[in-house]
């Protein structure tokens, strides 16, 4: 479904990705694990179109979306979360839920995919007028989630989705992450740190270091590699 | 939608203070009439420039130049047909002349804002200063509209009805175009730009659109400022008039409409208030700014919730 071929990306001079390949079957869930400054964000966000791409191309749906600007590639059921959980903080939870259904017309389907978001993250719906600025980051973090799914993706890039939240939400998060491939069957691309809970939810996944591929396999010969266990998995 | 009717709430509101405003116009003493236009065109301009500034978070210090665009554009225009038109289409005349005035400044805008908008926080506040200074120039040096000794004689069509009537559209266009669903997107692309495009949103449309908005009811402002001094020099529009009309945006609290029209009052009453201390009228008021500036820095009005200082992670 999203095929990168020999990307390359420079910011300024410095050459972030050396050219990397990797393909995102439809319906699976694949994950990008490697250390800080690997290059895991840039390929996302050259994959979303929030960045230019020196060389190589991005192919969705057998299309070439190589340097289509961000909402071009959004309307094709391409969307991105990125690093950080950037909700719009003067916008309340609904308003935010709206804002991510900026491209679809359909009203009753945004309303029940509102529903759908509420019933996988409740706690959204307790605080349905608050604005997002004064959420917690793990609500914040669950918003963007809810957000992304609202522009009704078939492909969900999710950068670091457990970033700074407390480990019982990020397991709870997580498998909120396999009941949306599951139920709704939609395709994954996963960046995180904690390679080991990523892994275990995952069907295939990549190991960056700075800026190329260095291994790629099942998510389940993944965790067994000693190679990776001992670099990514705490041994 | 709740929002929705507070800005019918003043259309409504505004018209009627109009039409009772121009039923007693003839009472009022001309000192306090000036100062309530004055008001009026103030409100237009504050209420407009928040509309770029404050709603959609970007600087621009242009606005003096664009007021000036529509000014000069309608006061020509003014000039030009008075003559051929008989009395009882003069207001007929004078709606043509704003609209045009505020088109061309749109038109302005336009030419402003394709290239600049592209760039990102300063580049725009200088691009659009320059574009003011730029504008100043030319005026002065072009004598068809009177240069550097100013354009005369300009018709006085603006009361205090067409002022009121005038800023009450310019709230209304604006908060209803800010609280509707494709409204939202201004406080999405000023909250966040990178999260809005990955949402579907074009970010450079909606700053076009909020800058090309806002240089029109710059225009507009311009045309009633003309036709109520009845006399325009490149002098008036220069840059300290648009830091005078930024900085209403943020004692307004960047954002919040009620607040920039209460705060566009207040600083134009204020320098009247302090006509009684004759030349040191200025220093007072530069300190009184000053001091407002550190004491509220969020704006005098705002309460709730600003991205700005609380998340800036
Ligand atoms: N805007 C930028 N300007 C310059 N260099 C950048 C920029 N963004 C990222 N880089 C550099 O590119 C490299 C890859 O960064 P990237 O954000 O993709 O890493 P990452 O794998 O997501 O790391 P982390 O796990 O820490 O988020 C790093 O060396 C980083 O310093
Ligand atoms: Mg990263």
């Amino acid at each position: 479904m999203l095929e990168i071929d020999h990307l390359e990306v420079s910011y300024g001079s410095i050459r972030a990705l050396h050219g990397i390949s990797l393909k995102v079957p439809e319906k699976s869930i694949v994950t990008l694990i490697g250390g800080n400054g690997a290059g895991k964000s840039t390929t996302l966000r050259s994959i979303s179109g929030l960045i230019k791409v020196r060389a190589g191309n991005v192919r969705y749906d057998g299309q070439d979306i190589t340097n289509k600007p961000a909402h071009e590639i959004v309307a094709r059921g391409l969307c991105h979360v990125p690093e950080g959980r950037m909700v719009f903080a003067n916008l309340t939870v609904m308003e935010n839920l709206h804002m991510g259904a900026y491209l679809r017309k359909d009203r009753a389907g945004i309303a029940s995919d509102i529903e759908y978001a509420f019933t996988i993250f409740p706690r959204l719906k307790e605080r349905i007028s608050q604005l997002a600025g004064t959420l917690s980051g793990g609500e914040q973090q669950m918003l963007a989630i809810a957000r992304a799914l609202m522009s009704k993706p078939r492909c969900l890039m999710l950068d670091e989705p457990s970033l700074g939240i407390a480990p019982i939400l990020v397991r709870s998060i997580f498998d909120q992450i396999v009941a949306i491939n599951k139920e709704r069957g939609l395709t994954i691309l996963l960046v995180e740190q904690n390679a080991n809970l990523a892994l275990s939810i995952s069907h295939y996944g990549y190991v960056l270091e700075t800026g190329s591929v260095l291994i790629e396999d099942t998510a389940e010969a993944l965790r067994k590699d000693p190679q990776v266990r001992a670099a990514y998995l705490g041994g | 939608m709740k929002s929705a009717d507070g800005a019918k709430r003043w259309l409504l509101v505004g018209i009627a203070l109009a039409v009772v405003a121009s039923y007693f116009t003839p009472q009022f003493n001309r000192y306090y009439l000036g100062i309530a236009i004055d008001c009026g065109i103030n409100i237009i301009l504050a209420v407009s420039l928040n509309l770029i500034n404050g709603h959609t978070g970007q600087f621009s210090l242009g606005h003096a130049g664009f007021m000036a665009v529509g000014g000069y554009t309608a006061a020509k225009f003014s000039l030009v047909f008075e003559a051929m038109v008989p009395d009882s289409l003069k207001p007929l005349l004078f709606v043509a002349a704003l609209t045009l005035g505020g088109l061309i400044a749109a038109l302005a805008g336009l030419g402003v804002g394709v290239p600049s908008l592209r760039l990102k926080g300063d580049y725009l506040a200088i691009v659009t200063l320059g574009f003011g200074e730029i504008i100043r120039v030319v005026v002065q040096n072009m004598e068809s509209v009177g240069a550097a000794s100013g354009l005369k004689n300009i018709p006085k069509w603006t009361t205090l009805g067409w002022t009121f009537a005038l800023a009450a559209i310019t709230i209304y266009a604006v908060a209803s175009l800010v609280n509707s669903t494709y409204g939202r997107g201004f406080i999405a692309v000023s909250d966040d730009e990178v999260a809005a495009s990955s949402m579907g949103i074009n970010p450079v449309r909606y700053k076009v659109t909020a800058f090309v908005t806002g240089a029109f009811f710059a225009g507009i402002a311009g045309g009633l400022y003309a036709h109520h001094k009845q006399f325009l020099s490149p002098t008036g529009f220069d840059f300290l008039k648009s830091i005078d009309i930024v900085v209403m945006v943020i004692l307004g609290g960047m954002g919040r409409t009620a607040g920039v029209v209460i705060a566009a009052i207040i600083l134009t009453l204020l320098p009247e208030f302090l006509r009684q201390f004759a030349d040191y009228r200025m220093i007072i008021y530069s300190l009184l700014i000053i001091g407002l500036m550190m004491a509220r820095p969020q704006g005098l009005f705002t309460l709730s919730f600003k991205k700005k200082g609380a998340a800036s992670v």
